[in-house]
């Protein structure tokens, strides 16, 4: 009777490890959504793999009871892209921050991006360095105090997603800790995808940068301040439904929903369109904007393209229709050979 | 005009020109055909780092050492009996390695007014027509234009023509030495495939250059060396990069492992990755990783699943793959590193060969990280020795180096390879289960203190591994003072322990005891057999040993060493193997060292030998 599948809970993706984030820690909330989708999804405890890097976030594999990867700092994607080519059997998962995945670690992900590996990552994105206990990441913006920069940081912070897009990610979505149905909907759809997902989540690291994304996740703001992105539906958003996003040539502009104003003439999130979704993951950073635009939250963009370890089987195959399967003795013999008497 | 024929046991050929000339493809034809006619060869290919060097100067030159003979060749040869020069600049950089009466062939064309000058003769300086060239037989032909009127009627450009006078020379070279074209003829119709014209061109100049040999009135005599009297069996010409790649598909194969082989290009380690993307029918997986980090993670992350997971790299690539190394240490999972040494620090000398990342090898990563090293001491040995690191990685569940270097890798020699069956096994215990403990415990260990390899897949082993300290068996992150002691111990003595399944250290020629051993590792081999083979042949009591195991060393090696009166260890480098003997067996270890980029001459080694013999 071992074989009859036994529906896997949330706690059966828990491991025996005591969980050691910060108590308050955005993590907790992430890995609580992370363990009950994958019981939703079905997947197999033995064919997935976690692979982390280095900071707070990175602990993630060692409280999954599935297979795990404690990387180095900046080399999860790395590291995961050599497992998915060798096992593109196992369901891959990287965890990720934005010291690790876009400082130190930056290289490797564009190159995990545009090689279109079928692995979903998860960003925890704090705007902080939490493991090293209050530093500057390259997503804080610019002038944040830190213990690294008591005058304020100098760095133009990266967009993280725009960031993505600009590797041809084929996949780029957002979610947040507070959030815990919405981050359950987006790792699923992230696990859907064939290709890399990029999930970037707004994760609190109460004890460093409090409070950071607040104002997209608190209830006295979120409604004004965070648009939900949904495939063929208009842009709208605020606290009533009374705000609406149109486009103005390549320009977002939020309108008031009225009588004077349709539906019909609203921006419909269409998530096969790069251009919109280019315009989507700068919405905080154009500065023509005359209001100030929501938060998107939601998948971006996605669209379909040949996975790397595909593309790596296939011409194993190819090689082996033209020449035949490998032949070990005729390989060490080579082409020229002599014999001495 | 009378042919005489002339009997030659070894015969050291130079191929000099620019970089353009196409001196390599000349020299590696030259190579085959001797290789195939049945004489031991041994070859060196130099070049410069930059792959088109401005035309025409000493910065531009390009050659290709060939020692062949009639006998058992061990060095691409101290000193060339001829040297082809291509052009002025060929020639000034060439002089020295050739032999007192040694012959020089040289190209007309590339000895005019503008080539003078840019090789650096001034005031109308011409070592063609003052008699600088006094104790040499220069030999000249105006290989340009002979080339050109040989193609004048195909329509082809100049430029085209020009691209083919390198085979002029190779045409009169087999004339000389009494080979066939058939190797060479074989070689073009499988390299200019489609390319009819193209066959045709090279043909004709080849036929031409083997006809001027046999009716000009230049040449008086014609040389003869015979096939070398190799062991009996079947033979073929192998370079290093390439049996080290052979060599991996090889162990892959006999392990019934899948090969991930992740590589950043680099000189003069990017051969290998060429060849073994030449070989995707084995199932190989090459991956042109986006920097030496990233090669090496994802070759530990192709192991953690379960395949055999190479990288390569040179030394400045392999000091990016420190951390990465120590992981794969800490992490106990099989790995393979090749470092194809060049001359440092730094970027140093990409195309010249040295020995100086020993120290790296076995020292340079942070925390306690020793890894096991081994390291081939001929082209063809790196199959044999790039096997044994593959083994020692799955059988031992660790990373280890392989040492090479650019002599070796891009060397030839004739190679009696073996048949499938004749390699020994490899044994790799992967779990196909989980055991009846409740929950895996991914650090216990067996008698050799080597942990299991549990691959992602089978149920009930899922575990987590990583570069923090683990607790003994289980595996959990562990800060417990005691423990991080027990587990640097441990991973230590596994290392140790892989010296009981290598074998003995041999005397490689000379007696077993006496006043001088000869003691060296890497590429240093050819030089010191020659030299010590000769010295014996003297009555000088020396001997020679070459170690192929650096870390752990054999057993017998300290035993082995203090039977001599004195120990001397010739290395490419500043001294880094004599510094591990002495530290290891608290021997004065007499250091010869040579940092020039290139090889030692046997002829050094065995000048060496008698000054500290006095």
């Amino acid at each position: 009777m071992e074989n009859a599948e036994i529906k896997l809970s949330g706690k059966d993706f828990a491991s025996d490890q005591e969980v050691k984030w910060c108590p308050g820690c955005g993590d907790y909330s992430i890995l609580k959504q992370v363990q009950s989708t994958l019981a939703d999804i079905g997947v197999k405890r033995e064919d997935t793999v976690f692979v982390s890097g280095i900071g707070c976030s990175s602990r993630f594999p060692y409280y999954m009871n599935t297979y795990g990867v404690h990387s180095l700092h900046g080399r999860a994607t790395a590291l995961a892209s050599g497992l998915k080519t060798a096992r593109p059997d196992l369901n891959t998962w990287i965890v990720t921050g934005d010291g690790d995945a876009l400082s130190i670690g930056g290289n490797h992900l564009i190159h995990l991006l545009r090689r279109n590996l079928n692995v979903n990552i998860l960003l925890f994105n704090n705007e902080i360095y939490g493991l090293t206990k209050g530093q500057y990441s390259p997503a804080s913006p610019k002038g944040t105090i830190t213990k690294s920069s008591p005058m304020g940081s100098l760095d133009h912070s990266f967009n993280p997603l725009a960031l993505c897009l600009g590797a041809d990610s084929t996949f780029i979505a957002r979610s947040m800790d507070r959030d815990p149905k919405h981050l359950r909907a987006i790792l699923a759809e992230a696990n859907n995808h064939i290709g890399t997902s990029m999930v970037e989540i707004y994760q609190n690291c109460n004890v460093f940068n409090d409070g950071a994304f607040f104002t997209f996740t608190e209830k006295a703001t979120k409604g004004n301040t965070t648009l939900q992105l949904e495939h063929g539906q208009p842009l709208i958003f605020g606290d009533n439904r009374d705000l609406g996003i149109k486009l103005d040539g390549f320009k977002p502009v939020v309108v008031a929903l009225d009588e004077s104003t349709s539906t019909d003439d609203l921006w419909v999130h269409d998530e096969s369109d790069l251009v919109k979704a280019g315009i989507l993951t700068r919405f905080f950073d154009i500065p023509s904007a005359e209001m100030t635009l929501p938060r998107p939250f939601g998948v971006f963009y996605k669209e379909s393209r040949s996975v790397y370890e595909e593309d790596v089987a296939i011409q194993i195959n190819q090689a082996k229709e033209i020449k035949g399967e490998g032949d070990l003795n005729s390989l060490l013999a080579g082409a020229n050979t002599w014999e001495v008497i | 005009m009378v042919e005489t024929k002339e009997e030659k046991k070894t015969v050291t050929i130079l191929f000099a020109g620019d970089s353009g000339d196409g001196m390599q493809l000349t020299g590696s034809q030259f190579t085959n055909t001797n290789a195939l006619f049945g004489n031991d060869v041994s070859t060196f290919p130099d070049f410069p780092a930059e792959i088109r060097a401005p035309q025409g100067t000493i910065a531009g030159v390009s050659g290709f050492q060939l020692n062949f003979g009639s006998v058992d060749v061990f060095t691409p040869g101290d000193n060339a009996d001829v040297l082809v020069a291509m052009n002025a600049a060929a020639l000034k950089a060439s002089l020295l390695k050739l032999k007192i009466g040694g012959t020089i062939i040289v190209n007309l064309s590339g000895f005019d007014k503008k080539n003078l000058r840019l090789a650096g003769f001034l005031n109308d300086e011409n070592p063609l027509t003052d008699s600088s060239l006094g104790k040499y037989r220069v030999l000249e032909m105006d290989v340009t234009k002979l080339t050109r009127a040989c193609l004048a009627d195909t329509g082809m450009s100049v430029k085209h023509i020009d691209r083919s006078k390198n085979m002029f020379v190779l045409g009169v070279l087999y004339w000389m030495y009494n080979r066939k074209l058939d190797t060479t003829l074989a070689f073009f119709k499988a390299k200019f495939k489609g390319k009819q014209e193209l066959i045709e061109a090279n043909t004709k100049v080849l036929t031409a250059g083997y006809y001027f040999g046999d009716t000009s009135e230049i040449f008086t005599s014609r040389y003869e060396v015979k096939p070398a009297p190799l062991p009996k069996g079947v033979y073929r010409n192998m370079m290093g990069n390439q049996a080290t790649a052979i060599g991996l598909i090889a162990a892959a194969k006999k392990a019934n492992l899948d090969l991930f082989y992740g590589s950043y290009p680099i000189t003069p380690a990017s051969d290998i990755l060429h060849e073994l993307a030449k070989h995707k029918n084995f199932g190989v997986k090459t991956y042109q990783a986006e920097d030496e980090i990233a090669a090496i993670c994802a070759a530990i992350g192709a192991s953690f699943g379960g395949h055999l997971g190479i990288t390569t790299s040179s030394g400045p690539g392999i000091a990016l793959k420190g951390e990465a190394l120590g992981y794969a240490a800490i992490l106990e999972l099989p790995l393979v590193v090749i470092n194809v040494q060049r001359g440092g620090p730094s970027t140093g000398l990409p195309t010249k060969t040295e020995q100086s990342d020993l120290m790296q090898a076995l020292y340079g990563r942070n925390g306690e990280a020793p890894i096991p090293v081994v390291a081939p001491c001929t082209p063809s040995d790196c199959f044999d020795v790039i096997y044994e690191a593959a083994r020692i990685a799955v059988e031992h569940m660790t990373p280890v180096f392989f040492l090479s270097d650019g002599y070796i890798a891009n060397g030839s020699e004739p190679w009696s390879f073996p048949l499938s069956k004749d390699l020994v096994p490899i044994k790799v215990k992967k779990l196909s289960a989980g055991g009846d403990d409740e929950k895996y415990r991914p650090y216990v260990r067996n008698e050799k203190l080597v942990r299991d390899w549990a691959i992602p897949g089978v149920k009930g082993l899922e575990h987590r591994v990583g570069g923090l300290e683990k607790e003994n068996e289980t595996g959990n992150v562990s800060y417990d003072p005691a423990n991080h002691e027990l587990m640097v111990k441990l991973r230590a003595k596994k290392v140790v322990n892989i010296s009981d399944t290598i074998p003995d250290q041999n005397i490689e020629i000379g007696e077993d005891s006496g006043k001088v051993l000869v003691l060296g590792w890497g590429s240093t081999f050819g030089a010191s057999k020659t030299a010590v083979t000769e010295l014996v042949k003297d009555g000088v009591e020396v001997s020679q040993a070459h170690v192929r195991y650096l870390n752990p060393l054999p057993k017998n090696l300290g035993d082995l060493i203090s039977r001599f009166d004195k120990v001397l260890v010739p290395e490419i480098n500043d001294g880094q193997f004599v510094k591990l003997i002495r530290d290891k067996y608290l021997v004065d270890a007499i250091p010869f060292n040579k940092i020039m980029g290139i090889p030692f001459s046997s002829q050094e080694i065995k000048e060496k030998v008698l000054e500290i013999l006095g």
